[in-house]
């Protein structure tokens, strides 16, 4: 192949359109100008988005990462550009999203000198990334971008950052790039072993309640149909995590709820009394397993995983089967006998009218004066015909958005799990409207988060991002607050805010958006916001103190759900 | 039940290696108790010889998380009683000390040390062995005032016949090769 020289900061964006990048999240400053100088000339070829905050930007990677599939890119500056990415990458690397973050340098000579906006990135970032490196000098560049994008995307994706020093960004070199495929230290899926899966289909054919538990992993690994066909055959109920939500439709007769603290009944119920585990991507967080030690005594542990680190983490499991969750499903199917669970099936539907009753019907359909979070999310939900990209924030909006928004596709779910990072909506928002342009963004995010990240919304009007946000205004840390009810006597220590006229601030903004308090407007200001050409948000005054129900309390089974206070 | 563990790591020779290491004991607030970095009989693989005091279920779970980092080929760990292993450590006394009684001459010899250098100040004293033994020579050096005394990290290799990273590394390139 011919090579011409170029800059190192040429070297950076012609690697990344190597690497198929169409949209890169950042923000300029001193240590990284020389790339953004090379930027100016590939604004035909690559879309480039300044954020308000590093945080957005990262948090936006993270949006577009995870409706796409692809590496989110994101550029920071040295010093506190760079610290400002850090919770994004905190996020990143515990829910496992592919990011490429590239960060400015101090030149190579002012390295430990304390240069100014000199920070160790490297350093910091190290805990929190798949993989970081430091470059000083520009030969490094295009090798360095080729392995960060492997490391990023194979295996459990993750966070990785490449940290450039200023003089490497002016070197001049001969540009050759070639992907990288493989590194020897480094085995990012093992092969699935076909005596695993012959062992785990024997216990599924035996199992008499058998319970399959999905996560993230399955979209990862685009296995959903092959989820669907392992479900349907087997005739096994299905139970979701946080970030396994939208991977099977919600109207799917096997999907049976939601796991965890704020799951639905049944699955947490159920979990004790299944004679069989089938965890598939998914690594058995806290707020799933309630208290490990009465977690699933009954049952028989199958898990399939691509992180051997995962394996007997926390759960023991009797047959572990390591490798892609498309490859492990596809076999596992090819291995199972067809059966059916009627009867174990029907159970968690009796669990489902107990949870109606108690619960569902009084949050999504109300009667009582004063709305709620649940029958806005149920109306944007039917608005969108569950086709919408749902992106949440973090807190008691989160909970009820996840139980209630309804799917139809998957990579339609965008939320901070694992970290629980609040400022996480409104930047995620923007990023996953840039990786699903076609798609309706519908965002709902809580006045406590709101008002972390709320400078996006400059950069949502300034690109004409046509993402739809409910504010679920409750005039409380609303979380926090009923955990302050339930668990510290009432004692609301610093939770309650006197508030902004949000309105008011995103019209400053240029977003146009309406505040709606009484039932009767509801309805028909969600149907202004889906239908508004452009962005919109919609403020919801929902009841002061409504707690999220069911609530496996901290330190309990998942047996012992409540369904009401 | 906590007791030593040998965690044994290979891994590519790259800069901040050693941080990736050492932050996973550090977040789970596992103590090391001695930890020796130096190439492997390949070059350009690092070892890592790791010691502490630990449950065996956390030991197996830190050297799952230690697999896991992009840079490290192979980690495992062992009991003391699997592997063989060594410590060095050197003791400075007075010369003087030396000229006035046997004593020292006498341990030195029973503890199967070697003398270093001597000078007209002082003498170094070296010798290799557990650590009990190391420190066993410490105490009985110490009746005459050890100068300065320093041990090293622990040394261990297992009780396999052959080293097995090469074999490792052959099959490793065979798994590769199989990716694409």
């Amino acid at each position: 192949m011919a090579t011409k020289k170029i800059t190192g900061s040429e070297a950076v964006i012609l690697s990344l359109l190597e690497e198929g990048v169409d949209t890169i999240f950042g923000y300029p400053g001193g240590a990284i100008m020389p790339v953004y100088d090379a930027l100016y000339d590939f604004d035909q070829k690559v879309t480039h988005i300044l954020t308000r905050h590093e945080q957005g930007a990262i948090h936006a990677a993270e949006g577009y990462a995870k409706v796409t599939g692809k590496a989110g890119v994101c550029f920071a500056t040295s010093g506190p550009g760079a610290t400002n990415l850090i919770t994004g990458i905190a996020d990143a690397m515990i829910d496992s999203i592919p990011l490429v973050c590239i960060t400015g340098q101090v030149a190579s000579p002012l390295l430990g000198t304390d240069a100014f906006q000199e920070s160790d990135v490297v350093g910091i970032s190290m805990p929190v990334t798949k993989w970081n490196y430091q470059i000083t000098c520009a030969e490094e560049i295009p090798e360095a971008i080729a392995k960060a994008f492997y490391i990023a995307q194979s295996g459990r994706p993750g966070p990785v950052l490449l940290d450039i020093a200023k003089d490497a960004q002016f070197q001049e070199i001969d540009f050759n790039y070639k992907k990288c495929k493989k590194i020897r230290s480094y085995i990012p899926e093992h092969p699935v072993d076909p005596f695993k899966v012959k062992a785990a289909a024997e216990l599924i054919d035996r199992a008499k309640k058998p319970l399959l538990l999905f996560g993230q992993g399955v979209i990862i690994a685009n296995a959903e149909e092959e989820l669907k066909a392992f479900v349907e055959k087997t005739g096994i109920p299905a139970a979701w995590t946080l970030l396994g939500l939208s991977a099977l439709p919600t109207d799917h007769p096997l999907n049976i709820g939601m796991l965890g603290m704020h799951g639905n009944y049944g699955p947490n119920i159920k979990t004790n009394e299944a004679d069989l585990i089938i965890a598939v991507g998914m690594r058995f967080d806290d707020r799933v397993t309630g208290k490990v030690s009465s977690y699933a005594n009954g049952a028989k542990i199958i898990h399939l995983e691509v992180d051997p680190a995962e394996i007997d983490k926390i759960i023991k499991t009797d047959v572990a089967v390591l490798g892609d969750a498309k490859k492990s499903l596809k076999m596992l199917t090819d291995n199972v006998n067809e059966n059916s669970h009627e009867s174990w099936l029907q159970e968690f539907h009796d669990c489902d009218a107990i949870e109606n009753d108690k619960v569902i019907n009084k949050d999504i359909y109300p009667s009582q004066e004063g709305l709620t979070m649940g029958e806005a999310v149920r109306i944007a939900s039917e608005k969108t015909r569950h086709n919408a990209i749902l992106v949440t924030d973090v807190g008691q909006h989160q909970m009820v958005a996840s139980r209630y928004f309804k799917f139809t596709q998957s990579k339609s779910n965008v939320t901070s799990g694992g970290l629980g990072t609040m400022g996480y909506a409104i930047p995620a928002a923007l990023g996953a409207q840039l990786g699903a342009k076609n798609r309706t963004v519908v965002t709902f995010v809580g006045d406590g988060g709101f008002q972390m990240t709320l400078q996006e919304l400059g950069t949502i009007v300034q690109n004409k991002l046509p993402v739809k946000i409910i504010l679920l205004n409750n005039n409380f840390l609303g979380m926090v607050r009923q955990w302050q009810q339930l668990f510290f006597d009432k004692r609301y220590s610093f939770t309650e805010l006197q508030n902004p006229d949000f309105i008011a601030i995103s019209k400053g903004f240029g977003m146009d958006g309406h505040k709606v308090t009484k039932r009767d407007e509801l309805e028909d200001g969600i149907q202004k916001m889906i239908e508004h050409d452009g962005p919109y948000i919609l403020e919801v005054v929902v009841q002061k103190e409504d707690n999220v129900f069911p609530m496996v309390p901290t330190g309990a089974s998942v047996s012992d759900i409540i369904l009401e206070a | 039940m906590k007791q030593e563990f040998i965690i044994t790591i290979f891994s590519e020779n790259h800069i901040g290696l050693l941080n990736r290491i050492t932050i996973n004991f550090t977040r789970r607030k596992m103590n090391i108790e001695s930890l020796t970095v130096s190439e492997s009989a390949i070059k350009g693989i690092s070892k890592f010889t790791i010691v502490l005091n630990e449950t065996e279920d956390r030991v197996k779970k830190v050297v799952r998380q230690l697999e896991k980092v992009v840079d490290v080929l192979k980690a495992f760990y062992h009991t003391n009683d699997e592997m063989i292993y060594q410590e060095i450590a050197l003791y400075k006394v007075r010369t003087e000390a030396l000229y006035e009684t046997d004593k020292i001459e006498k341990i030195v010899r029973k503890a199967g040390a070697r003398i270093l250098e001597i000078t007209r100040e002082y003498t170094v004293i070296e010798k290799t062995g557990h650590k009990e033994e190391t420190q066993e020579l410490f105490e009985q050096l110490n009746e005459f005032k050890v100068m300065q005394f320093i041990r090293s990290g622990r040394v261990a290799i297992t009780r396999d016949p052959i080293e097995r990273l090469s074999e490792f590394l052959k099959e490793r390139d065979a798994f590769l090769e199989a990716m694409d």
